[in-house]
């Protein structure tokens, strides 16, 4: 990403909007604090933000609601939107872009010759591919048409949100658009996971201003999410954690221990197995997020967390037995049967081997009598 | 009525019987404390947070359990290669015709009770050494998605070893829910276990309960002979084999 001449750097772009010097310090330190970075990784941004001209963008919405872009634009500090979303939207995005029609796809177009293997491509929602991609439609072009098109001169993709990681709600059984998460569609291409129901702005935003402070993707984990925002779950930074740790329980959403704040675990928190960072960050410039609310985690950023319910149950369905069937369910009839099997057995047993086992007793008491 | 002279044989070794111990007293307290970790009962609700850990100890003695029941496991898997022919891997994976004949032959005596000569199995009979074949699958079942869960929260290179699973299952959903199902295997398989090695005992009188404290059996005399002359001829039928090998490599 080296600065071209003909176009500004984001310290540039933000001068010209009236931000001052300041304030642009103020969101490098806010923004590399939330990335994770050491103190010094403040400078680094306010060095890469100086000096990089823009990264080029084409943000795509496919299946999806737009909830991303909403927690994008909303996120803390008004830089993040003013200076990356605006100059993405010069690019190309549906939603917030002013061109439309054959405009806008000439914007697209555009971006795709001028900086082939330089742009980033972010994908919000997933991809249907039943019926040859019908399902979802932009400017008479199939949703997987245009996504393998612009993802080949990519440099490097973003998925925004489940939609885009795991296929949220719309991959939910029985999934009939065949909505398909984009790492299963597109291969050869790095492609980052920014998975959950909106994502968090502010890891929107940090995602992005690593891909410009470093030239580089994000470390990720195994699953593909960067291992800044994603390695630890939502129980294991909750501020409710040492209720938990005591035991004590909301039994349910109206009792006391509901108004004293304990740990929601009964009422079926998905806490403990949603890797995100909100326990951290928290939501809407840090006010709260669904816990400190009162309401359990559902699990968006993680994989079939629709499928995975009742979200207001610890002990979820056991797939294939039906609605209400869990685990302990069927283990506890499984147990049952295999009692009443034994007692059959063991009947079956002193009936049908009453010979051998009277020989038995009466070699032993022979024994004994012999004794006596 | 005639006495039955019988023949005290060396079955378990120690190593075998404390590993079965051992690892029985993992799996209640594994199941114990996993079933809480699960449904944690609702206790102790009127106390401050700040005196209470009770939750983080059950956890505690969950994960500390796993840890020896991971070692434990391994080490029997080693002495499935070192030990005594009763200790043996072959007692577990089917390598021959005889091992699924004899597997058959039990299931008609011991699980139909079909009336026939009793099928006396010195150490683990065919069936039941299959049957262990697929709980030590459930050991790695329950290693593998419980190690994975606990790989995150945990600096340590061994847990970490298990950090690909939740990858392999895009999360923590269903491993959760594979290592909760599983633990109802272990729970069905405990009580089969228990009643049959009182059947064992009830029917054929040899020992059979006392045999993983002692390490002893008694087996009839006639069986004993038997066992000696189906071994021999077993050595002789190799012996010629191999002899017939050689000859056919000279011609």
């Amino acid at each position: 990403m080296t600065p071209s001449s003909n176009r500004p750097t984001y310290y540039e772009e933000l001068r010209q909007k009236g931000y001052s010097r300041r304030d642009f310090m103020k969101f490098c330190t806010t923004i590399a604090a939330y990335m994770g970075l050491q103190a010094s990784g403040a400078a680094q941004v306010a060095e890469a933000l100086k000096s990089n001209s823009r990264v080029p963008v084409i943000w795509m919405h496919f299946q999806e609601c737009t909830c991303c872009s909403e927690s994008f634009i909303r996120s803390s500090h008004p830089i993040v939107a003013d200076v990356i979303l605006d100059k993405i939207s010069l690019d190309y995005t549906e939603t917030l872009m002013a061109a439309s029609g054959h405009q806008a796809e000439a914007a697209m177009r555009k971006t795709m010759e001028e900086f082939p293997g330089e742009y980033v491509l972010c994908v919000e929602g997933s991809v249907p591919v039943y019926e040859d991609g019908v399902y979802c439609c932009i400017g008479g072009r199939s949703a997987v048409d245009i996504l393998q098109e612009t993802a080949a001169g990519a440099k490097a993709i973003i998925g925004w949100g489940s939609c885009a990681c795991n296929g949220c709600v719309q991959a939910a059984k029985p999934n009939p658009t065949g909505a398909t998460p984009i790492h299963k569609l597109v291969k050869g291409k790095p492609i980052i996971k920014v998975p959950g129901c909106p994502p968090i702005g502010e890891v929107m935003a940090g995602v992005l201003v690593h891909l410009v402070t470093f030239g580089r993707i994000p470390e990720l984990d195994r699953i593909g999410r960067p291992k800044a925002f994603y390695s630890k779950r939502v129980h294991d930074t909750c501020y409710r954690r040492p209720f938990y740790d005591a035991g004590l329980f909301v039994e349910s959403f109206d009792d006391e221990n509901a108004q004293k704040g304990y740990c929601l675990y009964k009422v079926g928190c998905r806490g403990p197995m949603t890797y995100n960072a909100c326990g951290v960050t928290k939501w809407n410039n840090g006010t709260s997020f669904p816990i400190q609310s009162g309401h359990g985690c559902i699990g968006c950023s993680e994989e079939n967390f629709w499928d995975n319910g009742p979200f207001y149950r610890r002990i979820t369905n056991f797939p294939g037995f039906g609605i209400e069937s869990n685990a302990d369910k069927i283990g506890a009839a499984g147990a049952g049967i295999t009692v009443a099997g034994i007692a059959a057995h063991a009947i079956g047993t002193n009936l049908r081997k009453k010979k051998l086992i009277d020989g038995l007793i009466a070699e032993g008491k022979e024994s004994d009598q012999a004794l006596s | 009525m005639a006495t039955q002279n019988l023949r005290r044989v060396f079955v378990w070794q120690l190593p075998v019987r404390f590993y079965h111990w051992l690892n029985a007293l993992c799996i209640v307290v594994l199941c114990v404390t996993g079933y809480i970790i699960a449904r944690p009962p609702a206790f102790q609700q009127g106390t401050e947070a700040s005196f209470a850990y009770w939750f983080g100890i059950n956890r505690f003695l969950h994960f500390a359990a796993s840890y020896i029941f991971l070692f434990n496991f391994l080490f029997r898997i080693y002495w499935g290669f070192v030990g005594n022919r009763y200790a043996d891997w072959k007692n577990f994976i089917p390598t021959n015709r005889k091992f699924f004949h004899e597997m058959w032959e039990v299931i008609k005596i011991d699980i139909l009770l079909q009336k026939d000569k009793e099928h006396l199995a010195i150490g683990h009979n065919a069936l039941a050494g299959f049957i262990y074949f697929f709980v030590f699958l459930a050991f790695a079942v329950q290693c593998l998605t419980g190690f994975g869960l606990y790989a995150a929260m945990s600096d340590w290179w061994l847990p970490n070893l298990f950090a690909w699973v939740p990858g392999l299952f895009g999360g923590d959903f269903d491993l959760r829910q594979i290592h909760h199902a599983t633990m109802w295997f272990f729970i069905i398989f405990s009580i089969i276990h228990v009643y049959l090695v009182f059947y064992h005992d009830y029917v054929e009188g040899r020992g059979e309960t006392s045999s993983i404290i002692g390490g002893w059996k008694f087996i009839e005399e006639e069986a004993f002979i038997q066992e000696m002359e189906e071994e021999k001829k077993e050595q002789e039928e190799l012996k010629r084999r191999l002899i017939q090998e050689k000859q056919k490599a000279k011609a």
